[in-house]
């Protein structure tokens, strides 16, 4: 089964309670930050704080981001020379701009995996894009190597750099459907930008439909609140479920009648029909534990 | 690793640990613990100190620590980041975890 990323929860570096809660809520993944939640006299600290949370807290299957610092800071070789060591599952960069910063960042990971004895290419990479400049370069970007599970829009960042601000999401949409579409050709994971206001409920739900029937994967999150809502929007409906269940049992049928066609209803499944599907069913499968008291 | 100066790391917020490290005189490590979970806890949180300066090969220092329910690896975390910051060095040698 692939890996949801319907949710990414952001947890700030230097937080030791957040960091030992963390995987109490739900969220599909998580993203420790040693970049804009930590302040530049804290970085050791939150470095050391990550990397010994990482080698030791049991997070289960929860998939393991890191987001370090960029490059170009001063600060982002430091991360990696620990973090990599940590093993977590994906590194996610920020700010990228170009093809040139994951390639500068996987040169470096790759380096730091061969003096720790690490399998070659075992540590994931994300990319998130917050400029212009990044989203005009989108899909070099998601191409760029093989390590990228994903890329990610941070829109606040972004919209300052289109001299706007954060509304309803009409100033994201060149940016959103840019990422989107890269990241389909490039056939990883588009993982939208975090909604600001934790208190707007409305705001936040009509923002998660928004992405999800764009087509993105899932979202960033700042606050565990959000994360029920969040897969309750990803959740198929009973009338789209049973609709895909029934495409997957018809599919079996003829797979056992040794026939390669399958139909349903008299009309053939093709192949999007049945991959669209198997998607939905991972998706309710996934999604059985928020309807038991998941999240908060 | 020698002890230059004196040096803070972490917080007083619930599940952290603020520790403090200053250069002393006298050999050996002189430890003072406070924790509301002192009688259950202070040993462990203790030796995790311990183990971290030893590792470090710190032998002489004042250590002082106030605890608000840390883990271990919160423990740890904030020792070792007191002692680079107290010794004025980053070169740490991060280990391959598991």
């Amino acid at each position: 089964m692939r890996r949801l990323r319907r949710s990414m929860l952001f947890v700030p570096g230097n937080n030791p309670g957040m960091i030992r809660d963390a995987y109490i809520y739900g969220s599909d993944s998580i993203m420790f930050d040693l970049e804009d939640s930590v302040s530049i006299h804290e970085k050791d600290a939150a470095r050391f704080l990550v990397y010994n949370a990482l080698t030791t807290i049991d997070y289960g299957d929860k998939e393991l981001v890191v987001r370090i610092n960029d490059l170009g800071s001063g600060l982002g070789l430091a991360d990696l020379e620990a973090i990599v060591r940590a093993r977590p599952d994906v590194i996610r960069l920020p700010k990228t701009d170009s093809a040139e910063d994951v390639l500068q960042c996987e040169r470096e990971i790759a380096r730091i995996e061969r003096e720790a004895g690490i399998p070659l290419g075992q540590t994931g990479m994300m990319a998130a894009i917050e400029t212009a400049n990044g989203v005009l370069h989108a899909y070099e970007i998601a191409t760029s190597s093989k390590r990228l599970i994903g890329i990610a829009l941070g829109a606040e960042d972004y919209v300052t750099d289109l001299k706007t601000v954060r509304s309803d999401g009409t100033e994201l949409f060149f940016a959103r459907n840019m990422i989107l579409n890269a990241a389909r050709a490039a056939q990883i994971d588009a993982v939208d930008t975090v909604f600001s206001d934790v208190n707007d409920e409305e705001g936040f739900l009509a923002e998660a439909r928004l992405i999800k029937q764009l087509g993105f994967n899932g979202k960033s999150v700042l606050n565990p609140r959000q994360i029920a809502p969040l897969h309750a929007v990803f959740m198929p409906s009973e009338k789209d479920l049973a609709k895909a269940r029934a495409v997957v049992e018809a599919l079996e049928e003829a797979k056992q009648r040794g026939s390669g066609v399958a139909s349903l209803n008299g009309k053939m499944i093709d192949k999007p029909v049945a991959m669209r599907a198997q998607y939905l069913i991972e998706l309710a499968e996934a999604g059985k534990p928020a309807t038991m008291g998941e999240g908060v | 690793m020698q002890i230059r100066t004196s040096a803070l790391a972490g917080t007083m917020e619930s599940s952290d640990i603020m520790v403090r490290i200053e250069p002393s005189d006298a050999e050996g490590i002189e430890l003072a613990l406070e924790s509301s979970v002192i009688q259950q806890y202070g040993k462990q949180i203790e030796k995790v100190m311990r183990q971290a300066l030893s590792e470090l090969g710190v032998t002489s220092a004042r250590v002082s620590a106030v605890d608000k329910g840390a883990l271990d690896c919160t423990v740890r975390a904030r020792v070792l980041c007191a002692a680079y910051r107290a010794a004025e060095r980053d070169d740490f040698t991060w280990e391959v975890g598991v």
